[in-house]
């Protein structure tokens, strides 16, 4: 069984929140102490019936507010797979949370207000869908009960969507499935009001979609976390080097260069605690070990010898700013890159985008939630690849030292 | 190696890779230890993300006084077995110290007072990491908590002001006097945990599994009979079989009755049950926001 992470975006009243609690409810994935609480809440539809949306909202100013706030996860699992939910916020308010939720994110549901069609929150939350590059995009057409189930007002909206969006934008894999959330239709069971509409249910195709983009075998990469060295008599030269594959296979004898010094020694050993395998894929965290001694730390980046990434200070990105306190070109900030941290300033903007009419605005003040290419320098060289080539390698986060918060998010795009 | 990796799989390299990154970023960190499943959990990973290496930290236990005895003993010989650092908190001290009171009444438990034995001992150790074994599917206000999760030198969480965390960079800085709980196994459900239990072979206190004990019945709920729980003539005792599904002060955790002799049946039970574990926790009960209040007040 493997596992699908997948983001929900939606605006307020699109019935967000309704849509993951009929998914949960109809996968009997609420248990009876649950339900009870939700019973307990006296929060109801109209018509008396359990208002599913409170499984989802977490936090009691939420609740008293009756809109998402931050990300929530929920979990569930089919006998066909396990299911991570990404619950985020559509207010614009809350860009920066969506786009958290959206890093991890394998698929994103796009809701779609039946009785409001396309409106600028769509655009922005397509826009944001397709800077992270999510794999499969599913544009959920909700409330249609409030139509009639109407085949056409369902058809006007993904043509309306096509020429407003998936043209302009890069989205990959683009489905359109018409849902009541409210009522279950076409969630996790084919509608019978909606004879016309000849696909998948939602959980069929949430079920059956493919989660393994082709791996990359062009990039492998792994950053050097920690060091093990138990220094005891009998591991008197152990020298480990742990980490997480970001991306390729590792396999012994590969020939290893060390980034940023750009030493290069045999790949001699792989471990995975009690296991020795040939091989090291992406996804994997394990220890391993050179033939040389070289001076390893923290930070350093192992890749294959025959695949070298950029190695450079000047680096051309996306920027997606996310504090209060607005950016500030002059100050010297923190960027973290994997497992390495450097000093870095923004040194040059270049556009800053529209969000909701895609149109790139020259201006240079980025304040909360604005997104757009800046070019960042910074205080030691940085080893990456560009975002879409090798998202795993291409992005990175902006700390403010001064208030250790994480203020921007980076998708490397080039080197400048 | 031709096994291809399931989920179980990538949930372990994504906790072995925070454990790491906690390793890597602070300098004081401490596993909390509470002789549950999910600490036991964290300890496996530990193992896989260190070994032949020590650990980068101690193990902190919290110890209310109100244990029970099963888990206690398992603490003491894992802690043999696996020749790691171990530091006691205890919340009696506190009591005699005069910095908590004990509650009183029928329902009285020491789960509340152990929070300002956490927060001292953190204050003592002067810890800047705490690594704990919650996980977001437990509930509704644990759903969006980050896995860094910062706390300021009251120990306070503020859900309306949590950073940012994307992809798998896990922002670690702090000021002084605050401090990070860190959750590598925020992404496992209670049945991922079970299946991992039993891939690995984990060996676990023996109160998980059924077994015949002497308890009592209160508000809807099993709880065992002991010197810790306040009892009147009201109070029927009767012998079960009975099983637990989480492990927390002996005043507080109910138990189910259960013919679970072995893990799989345990899996086979969750896998039918229609009681969230943290059903069976009375200290959850009190309201609705109970979760969240004491996760603001710096509870685990």
């Amino acid at each position: 069984m493997n596992m699908l992470k997948f983001l929900t975006a939606g605006s307020v009243d699109d019935g967000k929140s309704t849509l993951i609690g009929r998914l949960l409810y109809d996968t009997d994935s609420i248990l009876d102490d649950q339900l009870e609480a939700l019973q307990r809440s006296n929060r109801k539809n109209d018509d008396g019936t359990i208002d599913l949306a409170i499984l989802t909202d977490g936090l009691k100013a939420e609740r008293e507010q009756g809109i998402t706030i931050d990300v929530a996860y929920k979990y569930f699992q089919t006998e066909k797979r396990k299911f991570i939910i990404a619950d985020t916020p559509g207010h614009i308010q809350y860009t920066r949370n969506m786009v958290t939720g959206a890093s991890n994110a394998g698929l994103a549901i796009i809701l779609i207000d039946v009785r409001k069609g396309v409106i600028e929150q769509t655009i922005r939350h397509s826009f944001l869908v397709s800077l992270l590059e999510i794999p499969h995009v599913i544009v959920c057409v909700n409330k249609m009960d409030m139509v009639d189930y109407d085949e056409n007002v369902f058809n006007q909206i993904v043509a309306d969507y096509k020429a407003q969006i998936s043209h302009k934008l890069k989205l990959n894999d683009v489905q359109y499935i018409p849902v009541s959330a409210l009522k279950g239709d076409n969630v996790c069971y084919t509608s019978v009001k909606m004879p016309w509409y000849q696909g998948t249910s939602l959980l069929d195709y949430l079920e059956t979609v493919e989660t393994h983009t082709e791996d990359d075998t062009n990039y492998t990469r792994m950053p050097v976390q920690w060091v093990v060295r138990p220094q005891t008599d009998e591991l008197h030269d152990y020298r480990g080097y742990a980490g997480k594959v970001l991306s390729g296979t590792f396999q012994l004898n590969d020939s290893v260069t060390v980034l940023p010094s750009g030493f290069t020694s045999t790949l001699d050993k792989i471990e995975l605690f009690d296991q020795r395998p040939d091989e090291a894929m992406a996804g994997m965290s394990v220890t391993l070990h050179l033939k040389d001694e070289i001076d390893i730390s923290r930070g350093d980046i192992l890749v294959k010898t025959s695949q070298q990434p950029i190695v450079s200070q000047l680096i051309e990105a996306d920027l997606c700013w996310m504090d209060t306190k607005p950016m500030d070109t002059t100050h010297m900030y923190l960027i973290q890159h994997n497992s390495k941290v450097t000093k870095c300033k923004i040194s040059e903007v270049l556009y800053k985008m529209q969000i909701n009419t895609l149109e790139q605005l020259h201006e240079e003040d980025f304040k909360l939630n604005d997104i757009g290419r800046v070019v960042i320098k910074t205080a030691e060289p940085l080893a990456f690849d560009l975002y879409q080539q090798n998202k795993a390698n291409g992005r990175a986060v902006i700390i403010d030292s001064r208030t250790n918060l994480t203020v921007a998010a980076l998708m490397f795009r080039a080197e400048a | 190696m031709s096994r291809k990796p399931d989920y179980l799989d990538e949930l372990e390299a994504e906790a072995i890779h925070i454990l790491r990154e906690v390793a890597g970023q602070f300098e004081k960190p401490a596993l909390l230890f509470s002789g549950g499943k999910d600490s036991i959990t964290l300890v496996r990973l530990a193992e896989k993300a260190f070994r032949p290496g020590k650990f980068p930290f101690p193990l902190v236990h919290i110890d209310t006084g109100h244990n029970f005895e099963e888990t206690i003993q398992y603490r003491d010989d894992m802690i043999a077995r696996i020749g790691e650092k171990l530091i006691v908190g205890y919340v009696q001290d506190d009591i005699d110290a005069g910095r908590v009171v004990e509650q009183k009444g029928k329902n009285a438990s020491r789960n509340q007072l152990q929070t300002v034995t956490l927060l001292n001992t953190i204050a003592k150790h002067e810890f800047d990491a705490c690594i704990g074994g919650a996980r977001r599917d437990e509930e509704k206000a644990r759903a969006k908590e980050r896995v860094f999760s910062v706390r300021d030198e009251f120990g306070q969480w503020n859900p309306k002001s949590q950073r940012p965390e994307l992809w798998d960079l896990y922002n670690g800085k702090i000021h002084k006097g605050e401090n990070v709980r860190v959750f590598p196994i925020s992404n496992w459900t209670e049945l991922d945990v079970w299946n991992y239990i039993r891939r690995e072979n984990i060996p676990l206190p023996s109160i998980y599994f059924a077994h015949e004990r002497e308890v009592i019945t209160r508000n809807g709920q099993l709880m065992a009979a002991s010197p810790f729980l306040n009892m009147d003539d009201e109070d029927v005792v009767q012998t079960k079989n009975v099983r637990f599904r989480t492990v927390g002060d002996m005043s507080c955790t109910a138990a189910v009755e259960s013919y679970a002799f072995e893990i799989d049946d345990i899996i086979n039970e969750i896998s039918a049950s229609n009681i969230s574990e943290r059903g069976a926790r009375l200290d959850d009960k009190v309201s609705e926001a109970a979760m969240e209040d004491r996760k603001k007040g710096g509870y685990f």
